[in-house]
Protein backbone atom coordinates (compact mmCIF):
# COMPACT_ATOMS: atom_id res chain seq x y z
CA UNK A 1 0.00 0.00 0.00
CA UNK A 2 2.58 2.55 1.11
CA UNK A 3 6.10 2.26 -0.23
CA UNK A 4 8.86 2.96 2.22
CA UNK A 5 11.51 4.66 0.12
CA UNK A 6 14.20 5.06 2.75
CA UNK A 7 15.64 1.86 4.12
CA UNK A 8 16.72 3.44 7.40
CA UNK A 9 13.14 4.37 8.31
CA UNK A 10 11.04 1.99 10.36
CA UNK A 11 8.10 0.31 8.71
CA UNK A 12 4.89 2.32 8.82
CA UNK A 13 2.91 1.33 11.82
CA UNK A 14 -0.83 0.85 11.67
CA UNK A 15 -0.95 3.26 14.58
CA UNK A 16 0.45 6.11 12.47
CA UNK A 17 -1.99 5.51 9.65
CA UNK A 18 -4.82 5.48 12.19
CA UNK A 19 -3.53 8.69 13.79
CA UNK A 20 -3.62 10.39 10.38
CA UNK A 21 -7.13 9.15 9.65
CA UNK A 22 -8.34 10.10 13.13
CA UNK A 23 -6.91 13.64 12.90
CA UNK A 24 -8.61 14.26 9.59
CA UNK A 25 -11.89 12.85 10.88
CA UNK A 26 -11.75 15.24 13.82
CA UNK A 27 -11.20 18.21 11.50
CA UNK A 28 -13.99 17.16 9.14
CA UNK A 29 -16.39 16.46 12.01
CA UNK A 30 -15.61 19.82 13.64
CA UNK A 31 -16.29 21.57 10.33
CA UNK A 32 -19.65 19.83 9.97
CA UNK A 33 -20.46 20.51 13.63
CA UNK A 34 -19.91 24.25 13.27
CA UNK A 35 -21.76 24.23 9.96
CA UNK A 36 -24.79 23.01 11.92
CA UNK A 37 -25.09 19.53 10.40
CA UNK A 38 -25.75 18.01 13.84
CA UNK A 39 -28.10 20.81 14.94
CA UNK A 40 -31.19 18.63 14.54
CA UNK A 41 -34.34 20.63 15.21
CA UNK A 42 -32.55 23.61 16.77
CA UNK A 43 -34.05 26.87 15.53
CA UNK A 44 -31.55 28.66 13.30
CA UNK A 45 -31.73 31.93 11.38
CA UNK A 46 -32.27 29.83 8.24
CA UNK A 47 -35.17 27.88 9.79
CA UNK A 48 -36.70 31.14 10.95
CA UNK A 49 -36.53 32.78 7.55
CA UNK A 50 -37.79 29.57 5.89
CA UNK A 51 -40.86 29.76 8.10
CA UNK A 52 -41.35 33.47 7.40
CA UNK A 53 -41.05 33.15 3.63
CA UNK A 54 -43.57 30.29 3.52
CA UNK A 55 -44.07 27.94 0.60
CA UNK A 56 -44.28 30.67 -2.05
CA UNK A 57 -41.01 32.56 -2.24
CA UNK A 58 -41.31 36.13 -3.49
CA UNK A 59 -37.85 36.39 -5.01
CA UNK A 60 -36.03 39.65 -4.43
CA UNK A 61 -38.31 40.71 -1.56
CA UNK A 62 -37.87 40.82 2.20
CA UNK A 63 -39.00 37.59 3.82
CA UNK A 64 -40.94 39.52 6.40
CA UNK A 65 -42.72 42.85 5.93
CA UNK A 66 -42.34 42.45 2.16
CA UNK A 67 -44.76 45.21 1.26
CA UNK A 68 -43.84 48.77 2.06
CA UNK A 69 -43.41 52.35 0.93
CA UNK A 70 -40.26 54.45 1.13
CA UNK A 71 -40.29 57.80 2.89
CA UNK A 72 -37.66 60.42 3.63
CA UNK A 73 -37.25 63.52 5.71
CA UNK A 74 -35.38 64.88 8.69
CA UNK A 75 -35.07 63.90 12.30
CA UNK A 76 -35.28 67.18 14.22
CA UNK A 77 -33.58 66.46 17.52
CA UNK A 78 -34.58 68.39 20.64
CA UNK A 79 -31.19 67.64 22.18
CA UNK A 80 -32.93 66.43 25.35
CA UNK A 81 -31.54 62.91 25.02
CA UNK A 82 -27.91 64.04 24.70
CA UNK A 83 -27.57 63.94 28.51
CA UNK A 84 -28.10 60.17 28.20
CA UNK A 85 -26.33 59.34 24.96
CA UNK A 86 -23.31 60.62 23.09
CA UNK A 87 -24.89 59.61 19.75
CA UNK A 88 -24.60 62.51 17.30
CA UNK A 89 -28.19 62.02 16.13
CA UNK A 90 -29.45 63.14 19.57
CA UNK A 91 -27.54 66.42 19.58
CA UNK A 92 -29.82 69.35 18.94
CA UNK A 93 -30.19 69.76 15.20
CA UNK A 94 -31.40 68.04 12.09
CA UNK A 95 -30.35 64.70 10.57
CA UNK A 96 -31.76 63.42 7.26
CA UNK A 97 -33.27 59.93 7.30
CA UNK A 98 -34.56 57.29 4.90
CA UNK A 99 -37.57 55.36 6.17
CA UNK A 100 -40.08 52.72 5.26
CA UNK A 101 -43.68 52.04 6.26
CA UNK A 102 -44.63 48.41 5.85
CA UNK A 103 -47.13 45.72 6.74
CA UNK A 104 -46.39 42.32 8.24
CA UNK A 105 -46.27 39.29 5.94
CA UNK A 106 -44.19 37.83 3.14
CA UNK A 107 -46.43 38.86 0.24
CA UNK A 108 -45.33 42.08 -1.51
CA UNK A 109 -48.79 42.54 -3.07
CA UNK A 110 -50.93 41.70 -0.02
CA UNK A 111 -53.87 44.00 0.72
CA UNK A 112 -52.75 46.75 3.12
CA UNK A 113 -55.76 46.56 5.40
CA UNK A 114 -55.58 42.81 6.12
CA UNK A 115 -52.22 42.87 7.89
CA UNK A 116 -52.29 42.50 11.68
CA UNK A 117 -49.09 44.50 12.25
CA UNK A 118 -47.76 47.72 10.72
CA UNK A 119 -44.21 49.00 10.90
CA UNK A 120 -42.06 52.05 10.59
CA UNK A 121 -38.32 51.66 10.02
CA UNK A 122 -35.71 54.31 9.43
CA UNK A 123 -31.97 54.80 9.12
CA UNK A 124 -29.73 57.83 9.73
CA UNK A 125 -26.04 58.46 9.04
CA UNK A 126 -25.64 55.43 6.80
CA UNK A 127 -22.11 54.11 6.12
CA UNK A 128 -20.69 55.99 9.11
CA UNK A 129 -19.90 55.07 12.72
CA UNK A 130 -22.93 57.12 13.74
CA UNK A 131 -25.31 54.96 11.72
CA UNK A 132 -28.55 54.04 13.49
CA UNK A 133 -31.07 51.60 12.06
CA UNK A 134 -34.48 51.42 13.66
CA UNK A 135 -37.29 48.91 13.08
CA UNK A 136 -40.51 49.61 14.98
CA UNK A 137 -43.86 47.81 15.06
CA UNK A 138 -47.38 48.58 16.23
CA UNK A 139 -47.40 46.15 19.22
CA UNK A 140 -45.65 47.60 22.29
CA UNK A 141 -44.44 44.21 23.54
CA UNK A 142 -43.57 40.75 22.26
CA UNK A 143 -45.84 37.80 23.03
CA UNK A 144 -42.84 35.71 24.05
CA UNK A 145 -39.32 36.30 25.30
CA UNK A 146 -37.10 33.83 23.42
CA UNK A 147 -36.39 33.05 19.77
CA UNK A 148 -37.48 29.43 20.27
CA UNK A 149 -40.86 30.46 21.63
CA UNK A 150 -41.20 33.10 18.90
CA UNK A 151 -40.55 30.42 16.29
CA UNK A 152 -43.30 28.27 17.84
CA UNK A 153 -45.61 31.28 17.86
CA UNK A 154 -45.05 31.82 14.12
CA UNK A 155 -45.65 28.09 13.55
CA UNK A 156 -48.92 28.24 15.50
CA UNK A 157 -50.03 31.32 13.54
CA UNK A 158 -49.06 29.89 10.13
CA UNK A 159 -51.94 28.76 7.95
CA UNK A 160 -52.42 25.02 7.68
CA UNK A 161 -50.85 23.91 4.35
CA UNK A 162 -53.89 21.69 3.60
CA UNK A 163 -56.70 24.17 4.28
CA UNK A 164 -54.81 27.44 3.79
CA UNK A 165 -56.44 28.66 7.00
CA UNK A 166 -55.17 29.31 10.50
CA UNK A 167 -56.04 26.74 13.12
CA UNK A 168 -57.69 28.53 16.11
CA UNK A 169 -57.17 25.49 18.34
CA UNK A 170 -53.43 25.54 17.67
CA UNK A 171 -53.26 29.28 18.32
CA UNK A 172 -55.12 29.14 21.64
CA UNK A 173 -53.06 26.14 22.74
CA UNK A 174 -49.90 28.14 22.05
CA UNK A 175 -50.99 31.18 24.04
CA UNK A 176 -52.23 28.95 26.90
CA UNK A 177 -48.77 27.38 27.07
CA UNK A 178 -47.18 30.86 27.12
CA UNK A 179 -48.67 32.95 29.94
CA UNK A 180 -45.96 35.57 29.31
CA UNK A 181 -48.05 36.59 26.29
CA UNK A 182 -50.67 38.18 28.58
CA UNK A 183 -49.65 41.80 27.99
CA UNK A 184 -49.38 41.23 24.24
CA UNK A 185 -52.86 39.72 24.09
CA UNK A 186 -54.29 42.52 26.20
CA UNK A 187 -52.83 45.03 23.75
CA UNK A 188 -54.20 43.02 20.83
CA UNK A 189 -57.71 42.90 22.29
CA UNK A 190 -57.76 46.66 22.73
CA UNK A 191 -56.04 47.59 19.44
CA UNK A 192 -57.98 49.17 16.61
CA UNK A 193 -55.93 49.70 13.46
CA UNK A 194 -55.63 53.39 12.67
CA UNK A 195 -56.99 54.83 9.44
CA UNK A 196 -53.51 55.76 8.32
CA UNK A 197 -49.85 54.80 8.61
CA UNK A 198 -49.50 58.43 9.76
CA UNK A 199 -51.67 57.97 12.86
CA UNK A 200 -50.33 54.68 14.23
CA UNK A 201 -47.97 54.40 17.17
CA UNK A 202 -44.82 52.41 16.48
CA UNK A 203 -42.71 50.82 19.21
CA UNK A 204 -39.09 49.76 19.54
CA UNK A 205 -40.48 46.75 21.54
CA UNK A 206 -36.98 45.65 22.61
CA UNK A 207 -34.97 47.76 25.03
CA UNK A 208 -31.56 49.31 24.28
CA UNK A 209 -28.92 51.08 26.34
CA UNK A 210 -27.98 54.71 25.98
CA UNK A 211 -24.42 55.62 27.02
CA UNK A 212 -23.44 59.14 28.00
CA UNK A 213 -20.09 60.92 28.17
CA UNK A 214 -19.78 60.07 31.88
CA UNK A 215 -19.84 56.37 31.03
CA UNK A 216 -23.30 55.83 32.54
CA UNK A 217 -25.85 53.64 30.84
CA UNK A 218 -29.61 53.86 30.80
CA UNK A 219 -32.04 51.23 29.47
CA UNK A 220 -34.71 52.67 27.19
CA UNK A 221 -37.57 51.78 24.91
CA UNK A 222 -39.05 54.26 22.50
CA UNK A 223 -42.20 54.99 20.63
CA UNK A 224 -42.95 57.00 17.51
CA UNK A 225 -46.06 58.98 18.44
CA UNK A 226 -48.03 60.60 15.59
CA UNK A 227 -48.77 64.29 15.83
CA UNK A 228 -51.78 64.00 13.54
CA UNK A 229 -55.08 62.69 14.85
CA UNK A 230 -57.46 60.27 13.16
CA UNK A 231 -60.03 62.90 12.08
CA UNK A 232 -57.35 64.95 10.30
CA UNK A 233 -56.21 62.27 7.86
CA UNK A 234 -57.30 61.94 4.25
CA UNK A 235 -60.03 59.48 3.29
CA UNK A 236 -59.00 55.84 3.11
CA UNK A 237 -60.12 53.94 0.01
CA UNK A 238 -61.00 50.70 1.77
CA UNK A 239 -61.48 48.83 -1.52
CA UNK A 240 -57.91 49.38 -2.66
CA UNK A 241 -55.25 46.76 -1.87
CA UNK A 242 -52.80 49.68 -1.53
CA UNK A 243 -55.15 51.77 0.61
CA UNK A 244 -52.61 52.71 3.27
CA UNK A 245 -49.87 53.54 0.79
CA UNK A 246 -52.13 55.72 -1.40
CA UNK A 247 -53.47 57.51 1.62
CA UNK A 248 -49.99 58.17 3.02
CA UNK A 249 -48.77 59.51 -0.33
CA UNK A 250 -51.65 62.00 -0.54
CA UNK A 251 -51.01 62.96 3.07
CA UNK A 252 -47.28 63.64 2.54
CA UNK A 253 -48.02 65.62 -0.62
CA UNK A 254 -50.39 67.84 1.36
CA UNK A 255 -48.10 68.49 4.33
CA UNK A 256 -45.22 66.83 6.20
CA UNK A 257 -46.17 63.84 8.36
CA UNK A 258 -44.68 64.06 11.84
CA UNK A 259 -43.93 61.66 14.66
CA UNK A 260 -42.36 62.43 18.01
CA UNK A 261 -39.72 59.93 19.11
CA UNK A 262 -40.47 59.45 22.80
CA UNK A 263 -38.00 57.54 24.92
CA UNK A 264 -39.11 55.79 28.12
CA UNK A 265 -36.38 55.43 30.75
CA UNK A 266 -36.39 52.14 32.65
CA UNK A 267 -35.92 52.20 36.39
CA UNK A 268 -34.39 49.51 38.57
CA UNK A 269 -37.70 47.59 38.76
CA UNK A 270 -37.86 47.07 35.00
CA UNK A 271 -36.27 44.10 33.24
CA UNK A 272 -34.78 45.49 30.06
CA UNK A 273 -34.03 41.98 28.83
CA UNK A 274 -37.65 40.85 28.78
CA UNK A 275 -39.66 42.25 25.85
CA UNK A 276 -43.00 40.76 27.01
CA UNK A 277 -43.53 43.08 29.98
CA UNK A 278 -44.67 46.69 29.45
CA UNK A 279 -43.05 49.32 31.62
CA UNK A 280 -45.35 51.37 33.86
CA UNK A 281 -46.66 54.61 32.35
CA UNK A 282 -45.23 56.47 35.35
CA UNK A 283 -41.69 56.08 33.98
CA UNK A 284 -39.93 59.22 32.79
CA UNK A 285 -40.47 59.93 29.11
CA UNK A 286 -38.16 62.16 27.05
CA UNK A 287 -39.05 63.55 23.65
CA UNK A 288 -35.86 63.02 21.63
CA UNK A 289 -37.18 64.86 18.61
CA UNK A 290 -39.46 64.60 15.60
CA UNK A 291 -39.36 62.54 12.46
CA UNK A 292 -40.59 64.96 9.82
CA UNK A 293 -41.54 63.06 6.67
CA UNK A 294 -41.51 65.15 3.54
CA UNK A 295 -40.85 62.71 0.70
CA UNK A 296 -41.92 59.28 -0.52
CA UNK A 297 -41.05 56.72 -3.19
CA UNK A 298 -42.10 53.25 -4.29
CA UNK A 299 -39.85 50.65 -2.76
CA UNK A 300 -38.58 49.33 -6.12
CA UNK A 301 -37.34 52.84 -6.96
CA UNK A 302 -36.79 54.42 -3.58
CA UNK A 303 -33.69 54.20 -1.43
CA UNK A 304 -35.39 52.14 1.30
CA UNK A 305 -36.03 49.11 -0.91
CA UNK A 306 -32.52 47.71 -0.69
CA UNK A 307 -32.02 48.75 2.93
CA UNK A 308 -31.61 46.12 5.65
CA UNK A 309 -33.19 47.66 8.77
CA UNK A 310 -31.22 45.52 11.20
CA UNK A 311 -31.95 47.10 14.60
CA UNK A 312 -28.59 45.93 15.92
CA UNK A 313 -26.80 48.55 13.82
CA UNK A 314 -26.41 51.13 16.55
CA UNK A 315 -24.45 54.37 16.72
CA UNK A 316 -21.70 55.11 19.23
CA UNK A 317 -23.57 56.01 22.40
CA UNK A 318 -26.07 53.16 22.08
CA UNK A 319 -25.86 49.39 22.55
CA UNK A 320 -28.01 46.27 22.64
CA UNK A 321 -29.43 44.86 25.86
CA UNK A 322 -29.18 41.11 26.50
CA UNK A 323 -32.81 40.66 25.38
CA UNK A 324 -32.69 37.29 23.56
CA UNK A 325 -35.28 38.35 20.97
CA UNK A 326 -33.33 41.51 20.11
CA UNK A 327 -30.10 39.56 19.81
CA UNK A 328 -31.69 37.00 17.49
CA UNK A 329 -32.78 39.71 15.06
CA UNK A 330 -29.34 40.37 13.54
CA UNK A 331 -28.81 36.85 12.16
CA UNK A 332 -32.42 36.58 10.95
CA UNK A 333 -32.35 39.96 9.16
CA UNK A 334 -28.98 39.04 7.63
CA UNK A 335 -30.38 35.79 6.28
CA UNK A 336 -33.43 37.47 4.74
CA UNK A 337 -31.18 40.18 3.29
CA UNK A 338 -28.72 37.67 1.85
CA UNK A 339 -31.49 35.72 0.11
CA UNK A 340 -33.11 38.71 -1.57
CA UNK A 341 -29.76 40.32 -2.36
CA UNK A 342 -28.57 37.21 -4.20
CA UNK A 343 -31.91 36.94 -6.03
CA UNK A 344 -31.58 40.59 -7.02
CA UNK A 345 -28.02 40.07 -8.26
CA UNK A 346 -29.06 37.03 -10.29
CA UNK A 347 -32.10 38.94 -11.58
CA UNK A 348 -34.50 36.35 -10.25
CA UNK A 349 -36.92 38.84 -8.80
CA UNK A 350 -40.29 38.77 -10.46
CA UNK A 351 -41.38 41.90 -12.30
CA UNK A 352 -44.57 43.30 -10.98
CA UNK A 353 -46.48 46.38 -12.10
CA UNK A 354 -48.12 46.90 -8.74
CA UNK A 355 -47.40 49.70 -6.33
CA UNK A 356 -45.47 47.27 -4.20
CA UNK A 357 -42.77 47.25 -6.84
CA UNK A 358 -40.44 44.53 -7.99
CA UNK A 359 -36.78 44.09 -7.31
CA UNK A 360 -34.62 44.78 -4.31
CA UNK A 361 -37.29 45.28 -1.72
CA UNK B 1 22.57 28.62 -2.65
CA UNK B 2 21.80 28.41 1.02
CA UNK B 3 20.09 25.16 1.98
CA UNK B 4 17.46 25.46 4.70
CA UNK B 5 15.76 22.54 6.34
CA UNK B 6 13.52 24.55 8.59
CA UNK B 7 11.32 27.59 8.36
CA UNK B 8 12.52 30.59 10.34
CA UNK B 9 11.12 31.30 13.78
CA UNK B 10 9.14 34.24 12.32
CA UNK B 11 7.66 32.04 9.60
CA UNK B 12 6.72 29.36 12.10
CA UNK B 13 5.17 31.85 14.50
CA UNK B 14 3.12 33.42 11.69
CA UNK B 15 2.07 30.00 10.41
CA UNK B 16 0.83 28.63 13.75
CA UNK B 17 -0.72 31.89 14.95
CA UNK B 18 -2.63 32.20 11.69
CA UNK B 19 -3.60 28.51 11.73
CA UNK B 20 -5.22 28.98 15.13
CA UNK B 21 -6.83 32.30 14.16
CA UNK B 22 -8.13 31.26 10.74
CA UNK B 23 -9.59 27.92 11.77
CA UNK B 24 -11.31 29.63 14.72
CA UNK B 25 -12.64 32.33 12.40
CA UNK B 26 -13.96 29.83 9.87
CA UNK B 27 -15.72 27.76 12.53
CA UNK B 28 -17.10 30.87 14.23
CA UNK B 29 -18.29 32.20 10.88
CA UNK B 30 -20.11 29.01 10.00
CA UNK B 31 -21.95 28.94 13.33
CA UNK B 32 -22.67 32.65 13.83
CA UNK B 33 -24.58 33.03 10.54
CA UNK B 34 -27.07 30.48 11.84
CA UNK B 35 -27.13 31.17 15.53
CA UNK B 36 -29.97 33.03 17.22
CA UNK B 37 -28.13 32.92 20.56
CA UNK B 38 -27.43 36.02 22.66
CA UNK B 39 -23.68 35.78 22.02
CA UNK B 40 -24.21 36.23 18.28
CA UNK B 41 -23.89 40.04 18.45
CA UNK B 42 -20.48 39.94 20.16
CA UNK B 43 -19.41 37.04 17.90
CA UNK B 44 -20.02 39.11 14.77
CA UNK B 45 -18.13 42.08 16.26
CA UNK B 46 -15.17 39.86 17.19
CA UNK B 47 -15.26 38.16 13.79
CA UNK B 48 -14.88 41.55 12.08
CA UNK B 49 -12.09 42.70 14.42
CA UNK B 50 -10.11 39.47 14.09
CA UNK B 51 -10.73 39.54 10.34
CA UNK B 52 -8.74 42.78 10.20
CA UNK B 53 -6.00 41.13 12.32
CA UNK B 54 -5.96 38.26 9.79
CA UNK B 55 -5.66 40.71 6.88
CA UNK B 56 -2.70 42.47 8.52
CA UNK B 57 -1.05 39.13 9.31
CA UNK B 58 -1.36 37.79 5.76
CA UNK B 59 0.28 40.93 4.37
CA UNK B 60 3.18 40.56 6.86
CA UNK B 61 3.35 36.89 5.98
CA UNK B 62 3.52 37.45 2.23
CA UNK B 63 6.36 39.94 2.73
CA UNK B 64 8.09 37.46 5.03
CA UNK B 65 7.69 34.61 2.52
CA UNK B 66 9.01 36.75 -0.30
CA UNK B 67 12.06 37.84 1.71
CA UNK B 68 13.03 34.43 3.07
CA UNK B 69 14.12 31.18 1.46
CA UNK B 70 11.65 28.39 2.12
CA UNK B 71 12.95 24.86 2.71
CA UNK B 72 12.76 22.86 -0.52
CA UNK B 73 10.68 19.71 -0.79
CA UNK B 74 12.47 16.31 -0.69
CA UNK B 75 13.86 15.15 -4.03
CA UNK B 76 11.87 11.92 -4.09
CA UNK B 77 8.54 13.76 -4.34
CA UNK B 78 6.80 13.20 -7.67
CA UNK B 79 5.98 16.04 -10.04
CA UNK B 80 2.31 15.55 -9.24
CA UNK B 81 2.92 15.91 -5.50
CA UNK B 82 4.98 19.05 -6.08
CA UNK B 83 2.23 20.51 -8.25
CA UNK B 84 -0.43 19.64 -5.64
CA UNK B 85 1.68 21.24 -2.93
CA UNK B 86 2.18 24.48 -4.82
CA UNK B 87 -1.47 24.73 -5.92
CA UNK B 88 -2.60 24.20 -2.32
CA UNK B 89 -0.16 26.79 -1.01
CA UNK B 90 -1.10 29.40 -3.60
CA UNK B 91 -4.79 28.62 -2.98
CA UNK B 92 -4.34 29.07 0.76
CA UNK B 93 -2.72 32.46 0.28
CA UNK B 94 -5.46 33.58 -2.13
CA UNK B 95 -8.11 32.45 0.38
CA UNK B 96 -6.29 34.25 3.21
CA UNK B 97 -6.53 37.48 1.19
CA UNK B 98 -10.04 37.01 -0.21
CA UNK B 99 -11.72 36.19 3.11
CA UNK B 100 -11.02 39.46 4.92
CA UNK B 101 -11.34 41.57 1.75
CA UNK B 102 -14.74 40.12 0.80
CA UNK B 103 -15.87 40.47 4.41
CA UNK B 104 -14.85 44.13 4.52
CA UNK B 105 -16.46 44.91 1.16
CA UNK B 106 -19.74 43.09 1.94
CA UNK B 107 -20.03 45.21 5.10
CA UNK B 108 -19.44 48.38 3.10
CA UNK B 109 -21.97 47.37 0.43
CA UNK B 110 -24.56 47.01 3.23
CA UNK B 111 -23.63 50.50 4.46
CA UNK B 112 -21.78 49.23 7.53
CA UNK B 113 -18.46 50.37 8.91
CA UNK B 114 -15.92 47.76 10.05
CA UNK B 115 -14.79 48.68 13.55
CA UNK B 116 -11.73 47.04 15.09
CA UNK B 117 -12.10 46.17 18.80
CA UNK B 118 -13.77 49.55 19.35
CA UNK B 119 -10.41 51.22 18.70
CA UNK B 120 -10.64 52.45 15.14
CA UNK B 121 -12.66 51.96 11.97
CA UNK B 122 -11.71 50.99 8.45
CA UNK B 123 -12.69 53.34 5.62
CA UNK B 124 -15.68 52.36 3.46
CA UNK B 125 -14.27 51.46 0.05
CA UNK B 126 -17.37 50.96 -2.08
CA UNK B 127 -20.84 52.40 -2.55
CA UNK B 128 -23.87 51.00 -0.73
CA UNK B 129 -25.50 48.60 -3.21
CA UNK B 130 -27.50 45.43 -2.60
CA UNK B 131 -25.95 43.80 -5.71
CA UNK B 132 -22.41 44.43 -4.49
CA UNK B 133 -23.48 43.04 -1.12
CA UNK B 134 -24.82 39.88 -2.76
CA UNK B 135 -21.61 39.40 -4.74
CA UNK B 136 -19.21 39.82 -1.82
CA UNK B 137 -21.47 37.92 0.60
CA UNK B 138 -21.52 34.91 -1.74
CA UNK B 139 -17.77 35.19 -2.38
CA UNK B 140 -17.21 35.23 1.39
CA UNK B 141 -19.24 32.02 1.83
CA UNK B 142 -17.84 30.22 -1.21
CA UNK B 143 -14.22 31.03 -0.40
CA UNK B 144 -14.81 29.90 3.20
CA UNK B 145 -15.73 26.41 1.98
CA UNK B 146 -12.86 26.27 -0.54
CA UNK B 147 -10.56 27.47 2.26
CA UNK B 148 -11.74 24.69 4.59
CA UNK B 149 -11.12 22.11 1.85
CA UNK B 150 -7.63 23.49 1.22
CA UNK B 151 -6.88 23.42 4.95
CA UNK B 152 -8.11 19.83 5.06
CA UNK B 153 -5.76 18.91 2.18
CA UNK B 154 -2.90 20.86 3.74
CA UNK B 155 -3.20 19.16 7.15
CA UNK B 156 -3.63 15.74 5.48
CA UNK B 157 -0.47 16.23 3.44
CA UNK B 158 1.47 17.58 6.42
CA UNK B 159 0.51 14.62 8.59
CA UNK B 160 1.23 12.22 5.74
CA UNK B 161 4.74 13.63 5.57
CA UNK B 162 5.09 13.72 9.36
CA UNK B 163 3.58 10.40 10.34
CA UNK B 164 4.13 8.21 7.33
CA UNK B 165 6.97 9.54 5.19
CA UNK B 166 8.99 11.08 8.07
CA UNK B 167 10.89 13.02 5.39
CA UNK B 168 11.39 16.30 7.24
CA UNK B 169 8.59 18.22 5.51
CA UNK B 170 6.44 18.26 8.65
CA UNK B 171 9.29 19.11 11.01
CA UNK B 172 10.36 22.00 8.76
CA UNK B 173 7.31 23.91 10.05
CA UNK B 174 6.94 22.14 13.38
CA UNK B 175 10.31 22.83 14.92
CA UNK B 176 13.47 24.87 14.54
CA UNK B 177 16.97 23.69 13.79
Amino acid sequence: MIKVTRSNKPAISVFRVCALAASMSVFATATLYFAGVFNGDKVTAQAFVDLQQGSTVHAGFRRAHAKGLCVSGNFESTGLLSAYSTATVFKQGSTPFIGRFSIAGNNPTAPDLKAPVRSLAFVVNTATEDEWRVAMNTPPVMAVATPDAFYKQLQALSPDPATGKRDPAKISAFFKAHPESKAFNQWKAGYTPANSFATEQYNSINAFYLHNAQGEKQAVRWQAVPSMSEHEVAVLDKQSPDALQQQLISQIEKQPVRFDLKFTLADSNDDENNPTIPWPSSREVINAGSLVITGWGFQNEGACGAQNFDPLVLPKGMSATADPILRARGAAYAQSYRRRATETLLNKSKTSQEGAGDASN
Amino acid sequence: MQVTKHYSATSRLLHWAMALLLISMLFLGLSMVQSLAVWQVEAVALHKSFGVVALILVVIRLINTWRNVSPSLPNELSQLQRLAASITHIGLYIAMLLMPLSGWLMQNADGRVVNVFGLFSLPNLIAVDIRYFAFFREVHALVAWVFLMLIFMHISAALYHGLIKSDGVFSSMFKGK
